[in-house]
């Protein structure tokens, strides 16, 4: 994977108007402080209640116990945006940096949520979902039974043990990957980049097998 | 072409991606570039790889993208 540094560096322009009068308030002390951080919880509570409303159906999490998630993300979003206000570097406005704060830890909570569900399965690996995934049609069913025993072997053959299980847990058993995150104890960095790596190899091991054709790296 | 365009969409991968870590890192300035009107796809390839390619990531990013453009007034 390649990396933003290699891309047109940031440059640091001067703040809006707006975000100064952010980071002067919240660097303040006594009431204009206390109003500022009071007004920026609510801007986070906002965001985070329309957030879980938005994906907590999906996550089977509803009523009193999304609405606490949503509390708990404004809340640690405040306090990581006030202990980390000195790395605001002002490349955006300074509301869309705190934003992303609560958005990031709604998904997060949603992710640990996932786990409290008694269903999920784990090891096992429901390969007959695959089809509806991919929107295989009946009319194909013995070219596609081919290329399924074909991707199955790849999986098998060309993975190794750790993508593998990240493999069939997301794509088998349908588990988010911020949940499969908490499962592991890792980070959705290192799960994205062992799925990264699992698709190029199984992608390889199809086009090498006449299944799908190869292409130019980059070319969508 | 490809019998199986959605599998095949799913398999196929990119490699200006960036990865989670600095796409999120990112994600502030990449959404007000967005909701200004900005190319940002120009100026930052490799993130706009990876939202397309990674569902979480992409889902923070219409959720930032729409924070941003519902701001009360």
């Amino acid at each position: 994977m390649n990396r933003v540094a290699g891309e047109t560096p940031v440059t640091l322009g001067r703040l809006d108007q707006e975000s100064a009068e952010w980071l002067q308030a919240l660097g303040d002390t006594g009431p204009r402080r206390e109003a500022a951080l009071a007004r920026l919880h609510a801007m986070l509570l906002r965001i985070a209640q329309g957030e879980a409303r938005r994906r907590g159906p999906r996550s089977r999490i509803t009523g009193p116990e999304l609405e606490d998630l949503a509390y708990q993300a404004a809340a640690d979003a405040a306090l990581a945006i006030t202990a980390k206000l000195g790395q605001f570097r002002g490349e955006s406005r300074f509301t869309t940096w705190a934003y992303r704060f609560v958005i990031l830890e709604v998904s997060a909570k949603l992710g640990r949520h996932f786990w409290c569900r008694p269903d999920v399965p784990l090891e096992a690996e429901d390969w007959d979902r695959l089809p509806g995934r991919f929107g295989f049609k009946p009319a194909q069913e013995s070219e596609w039974r081919d290329l399924l025993t074909a991707l199955r072997r790849a999986v098998n053959s060309e993975l190794t043990p750790r993508q593998r299980e990240v493999f069939v847990a997301i794509v088998l058993n349908d588990v988010p990957l911020d949940a499969l995150v908490v499962k592991l104890g890792s980070n959705r960095n290192a799960i994205y980049k062992m799925m990264f790596d699992a698709r190029r190899k199984l992608r390889a091991a199809l086009a090498a097998n006449g299944y799908l054709t190869h292409h130019t790296p980059g070319r969508t | 072409m490809n019998g199986w365009p959605a599998l095949d969409r799913f398999l196929r991968t990119d490699p200006r991606d960036v990865g989670c870590a600095e796409a999120m890192d990112m994600l502030h300035v990449y959404v007000d570039l967005v909701a200004s009107g900005a190319p940002a796809e120009q100026r930052y390839p490799g993130i706009a790889a990876h939202l397309r390619a990674c569902g979480p990531c992409g889902e923070d990013f219409e959720a930032l993208l729409a924070a941003v453009r519902d701001e009360p007034d």
